[in-house]
């Protein structure tokens, strides 16, 4: 009973605002609101197979590319930094310095040297992306339990096995915070990198439909936009959950205690 | 001392490279201008008035935008943190939401306001928002449960229990807030103006890029770098100043 009370106050909200949606603009005549159901219709026309392997396809593949990099590169960058107090103290003002630009910026600056290719698309996400992973590394790193920290060194745990099983574990929780906040500069930068001078890719497709004024196919990309931007939120709380459980546990049964 | 000094090698050191690697051929000085030339550029801008005035306008519309969010997310968080019932039945509706990147609206606030800086801060205030209103939730959903009883035995009214139980529970959340959405803010200001063509640093740097002026190009971004490094000093200061009270409890109790 409360199961089923539970999903039917979960819905009931969307359910009801598209619902006004629909209603409200259905006789509507303001060209810049279009009805819900002419977006409807626009977003099946739009988005058919062939326009997602086109243009969310490079997209999305340019994504996955540069987050990637930014992972490998904040943390492996994170790890050095972090473990060696001095090199910790000489990077901070530039890092901070660094972290503090907005990312959008440096497109004109990579655009510069690298020109209009994937090569520049994937170099500004990784860009963007790399300093919230990095930063969060090196606190999560520095912050490691002394203790811990004793016992391996008693233990002789060195080299590889010390990185994998104590620096690299306990700078985990940090770690994955910063992946969260590098992951929404991602897309931003996704979309962004492709506004200027592109040929396909799904922010240069929704831009095209703005400026010229295609207003049911431009919110039908906003929607797409909006739904890869929740699709990506849930696999990383999925990815998240997994590679933390261990954290989680430890959280509950200390509040148990 | 010595980690301060470090530090301010570290930023010579970055500087010098940033000299060198143009000067000896490592990067294309045509892309790349050694620092000297970018600190010329930005001598250069600082003596023309069109700097200041865009300089003025990302500055007004970041705090123009962070101001209606901060005060839109602390309302509709207190509201809901209050309700429980409010909370279980829109919170599918701000799961969904939040996650919906800001540029998404960029092609919508360009149709609908045009080049204008109300388009930039729409931009400004929806990506702000949810930082404010999700830290004002988990704020008001930490009050300490035996607060929360005692509050209740002494039948404090429904005011007081805001004033005196759940704003100040709430309010390092809430601080907390305010410091990521400055930062989240500052960077939509910039990138609404870069895209949207709204007035501000971002439409000069377009402005610089499509002329050629690669210093000038460089010299702007480290303003916004600044600009960037300025909100976290000054939204660190505050925290520090509004919760003074809270972390001298904590360690007391602490220890």
């Amino acid at each position: 009973m409360t199961f089923v009370r539970r999903i039917i106050l979960a819905v009931a909200l969307p359910i009801t605002l598209l619902g006004l949606w629909w209603f409200a603009s259905e006789g509507s005549t303001n060209y810049l609101w279009p009805p819900l159901s002419r977006i409807l219709t626009a977003f099946g026309d739009t988005w058919t197979a062939e326009r997602l392997r086109a243009d969310v396809v490079p997209s999305l593949t340019r994504l996955a590319a540069g987050y990637g990099l930014a992972v490998i590169a904040g943390i492996a960058l994170g790890v050095l930094i972090g473990g060696a107090p001095r090199v910790r103290a000489f990077t901070e003002p530039v890092l901070e310095f660094m972290r503090a630009i907005p990312p959008p910026v440096l497109v004109p600056i990579i655009m510069l040297v690298l020109g209009l290719g994937d090569t520049m698309k994937i170099v500004v996400i990784a860009s963007g992306c790399v300093w919230p992973i990095l930063l969060n590394t090196v606190e999560g790193v520095r912050g490691r339990d002394e203790v811990l920290d004793d016992t391996c060194r008693t233990y002789g745990i060195r080299g590889g096995l010390r990185v994998r099983h104590l620096v690299l574990r306990a700078a985990s929780p940090q770690i994955l915070t910063g992946a969260r906040q590098a992951l929404s500069i991602a897309i931003i930068l996704m979309v962004i990198s492709e506004l200027f001078a592109a040929e396909n890719g799904l922010g240069f497709t929704v831009m095209q439909f703005s400026r010229g004024f295609q207003i049911p196919e431009m919110w039908s990309g906003v929607f797409l936009l909006g739904l890869i931007g929740v699709a990506l939120a849930a696999v990383y709380r999925l990815v998240e959950a997994w590679l933390l459980r261990w954290y989680h546990g430890q959280r509950l049964s200390r509040r148990e205690w | 001392m010595n980690r301060t000094v470090l530090g301010l090698l570290g930023l010579v050191t970055f500087g010098g490279l940033l000299e060198v690697a143009p000067r000896v051929g490592l990067v294309p000085a045509q892309y790349a201008p050694p620092s000297s030339r970018i600190a010329a550029a930005l001598a250069e801008q600082a003596r023309q008035p069109q700097f200041w005035a865009a300089l003025g306008d990302t500055v007004q519309t970041w705090l123009t935008g962070l101001a209606i969010a901060v005060a839109a997310g602390l309302a509709v968080g207190v509201l809901l943190g209050a309700v429980p019932m409010l909370w279980s039945v829109t919170a599918t509706t701000v799961e969904f939401l939040r996650p919906i990147p800001s540029v998404a609206l960029i092609p919508l606030v360009v149709v609908l306001y045009g080049s204008t800086i109300r388009a930039t801060v729409v931009l400004v205030v929806y990506a702000a928002f949810w930082q404010v209103l999700l830290q004002v939730l988990h704020g008001v959903a930490d009050v300490d449960p035996v607060a929360r009883d005692t509050a209740r035995v002494y039948r404090l009214g429904r005011w007081a229990r805001l004033r005196y139980l759940v704003w100040p529970s709430a309010l390092p959340y809430v601080v907390t807030g305010v410091r990521l959405a400055a930062s989240v803010a500052l960077i939509l200001a910039v990138t609404g103006s870069l895209i949207v063509g709204s007035p501000g640093l971002g439409k000069e740097i377009e402005v610089a890029r499509q002329s050629g002026a690669a210093p000038a190009v460089y010299a702007l971004v480290v303003v916004t770098g600044l600009l960037g490094v300025v909100a976290n000093v000054a939204t660190r200061a505050i925290e520090r100043r509004v919760l003074a009270w809270h972390t001298a409890v904590r360690t007391e109790v602490g220890a």
